[in-house]
């Protein structure tokens, strides 16, 4: 990426026109730098989150409690890999490689979502993150089908359609929970309860601390608020939490048969801010784990690549 | 890591039934093609997208550029006697 002297202004409003009027931008079509660093800052991010987010998850593969569960957990684990890598695709075609966001990662300088820094201390874990954390990420990801740049929007529409098995498996894993004995109910519970906060922070900041959030709705890179998105997750979830019978970690969460709409107590955005900032309570084992995964797999990736390098000079050598 | 060779990319175009082309799906990167059409495989075909699975190294596609778009294209805009629409017939003529 070349970083542009001046960026033409006919150009800059034409592609504003073209934006607004709901049209696509691909890979080589021109595009304004901002626009193109905010997509491979967000595309990158997503793409990280999904390869972060196997590791809470992947904890439990082991210990799943049924063939069922196991195999399930497992589709789902390789779906995230999946969704990284597709999103990693999409990132690329805006010119950034690979082994850049992978340094970036391991680095500290690229960040994921806060979520994935949370740990899964027991198997009713899965389903809350199956249920709650799958069930935002949709909330978010539903609209991004429709983000102006293409490839973005082709990775998402993928990825929406295999997010809707995730938050399926982990609600009916939430559910067997509360039709179980006091104590699975109580595991049940006590997921809903640390994972509730941390999902509904998953939105981001509020409308009115988001600085590009005006410029990105102009792109259409973004389509609604992170309030309005955050609403709607709520409005959905606490009903699927009644039928469960299960309950809110927060006194002021009721009914405002005024907006139509649930009203939520304040959110610590402290806590927010310290996950983001590195000190949750997974921040450095998630990191460490992923670049010893990256340097115990080089041999792995030598071999392959010497592999390559040997059936071509064969080839060529036959060819002779 | 910088020491390492980085692998190329492919692009992966899946025919999701017989009948149909094969239609671009995403891309990744792989040592060799045998190891990009099983990662495309494993990427792009975990619910019975495909039948059949075409992998192309990105470097071996040359495309038109957008800037070209006008010069591509454009001519063929004026060719309104290329569609059926353009020639006049009797409407009580049938099968035309």
């Amino acid at each position: 990426m070349t970083q542009t002297v001046a960026e033409p202004e006919h150009l800059r409003s034409a592609f504003d026109a073209y934006v607004a009027d709901e049209k696509k931008i691909e890979p080589k079509d021109w595009m304004p730098d901002t626009y193109r660093r905010t997509l491979i800052r967000q595309i990158s991010q997503h793409a990280h989150s999904e390869i972060i987010g196997m590791q809470p998850e992947g904890n439990w593969i082991t210990r799943a409690p049924s063939l069922r569960r196991k195999v399930g957990l497992m589709a789902k684990v390789q779906d995230e890999a999946g969704h990284g890598l597709y999103l990693y695709s999409a990132a690329e075609t805006l010119g950034v490689s690979r082994d850049q966001m992978d340094a970036d990662l391991m680095s500290g300088k690229a960040k994921y979502s806060s979520i994935f820094n949370y740990p899964t201390l027991t198997w009713a874990d899965i389903g809350a993150i199956g249920w709650l954390v799958d069930g935002a990420a949709i909330t978010n990801q539903i609209p991004i089908c429709r983000c102006s740049y293409g490839p973005y929007a082709r990775a998402m529409i993928r990825i929406c359609k295999e997010e809707s098995f995730h938050q399926r498996q982990g609600y009916e894993i939430m559910m067997k929970l509360c039709q179980g004995t006091e104590e699975q109910k109580r595991m049940a519970q006590d997921a809903l309860n640390r994972w509730w906060w941390p999902s509904v922070m998953m939105f981001g900041p509020s409308d009115a601390d988001s600085p590009h959030s005006a410029q990105n709705m102009a792109w259409r890179i973004k389509r609604f608020s992170n309030d309005e998105l955050r609403q709607r997750f709520i409005d959905m979830t606490v009903k699927q939490a009644d039928y469960l019978g299960l309950t809110f970690p927060d006194p002021d969460l009721k009914w405002n048969e005024e907006r139509g709409h649930y009203d939520i107590g304040e959110i610590d955005w402290d806590e927010f801010w310290t996950v983001v900032k590195g000190n949750g309570p997974c921040n450095r084992q998630r990191m460490a784990h992923r670049t010893r995964a990256h340097d115990e797999g080089t041999w792995v990736r030598e071999a392959a690549t010497a592999f390559a390098d040997k059936q071509r000079a064969r080839q060529q050598q036959a060819a002779a | 890591m910088s020491a390492e060779k980085s692998w190329p990319l492919y692009e992966v175009f899946i025919r999701s039934k017989q009948g149909l082309a094969h239609q671009h799906a995403g891309s990744l990167h792989a040592a060799d093609p045998q190891m990009a059409l099983e990662n495309a495989r494993d990427v792009y075909t975990r619910r019975g997208e495909g039948l059949s699975v075409w992998v192309v190294p990105s470097d071996a596609i040359t495309a038109s550029s957008p800037d070209d778009k006008g010069v591509m294209f454009d001519p063929a805009d004026s060719k309104v006697y290329r569609h059926p629409t353009f020639y006049d017939v009797p409407d009580e003529v049938e099968c035309l």
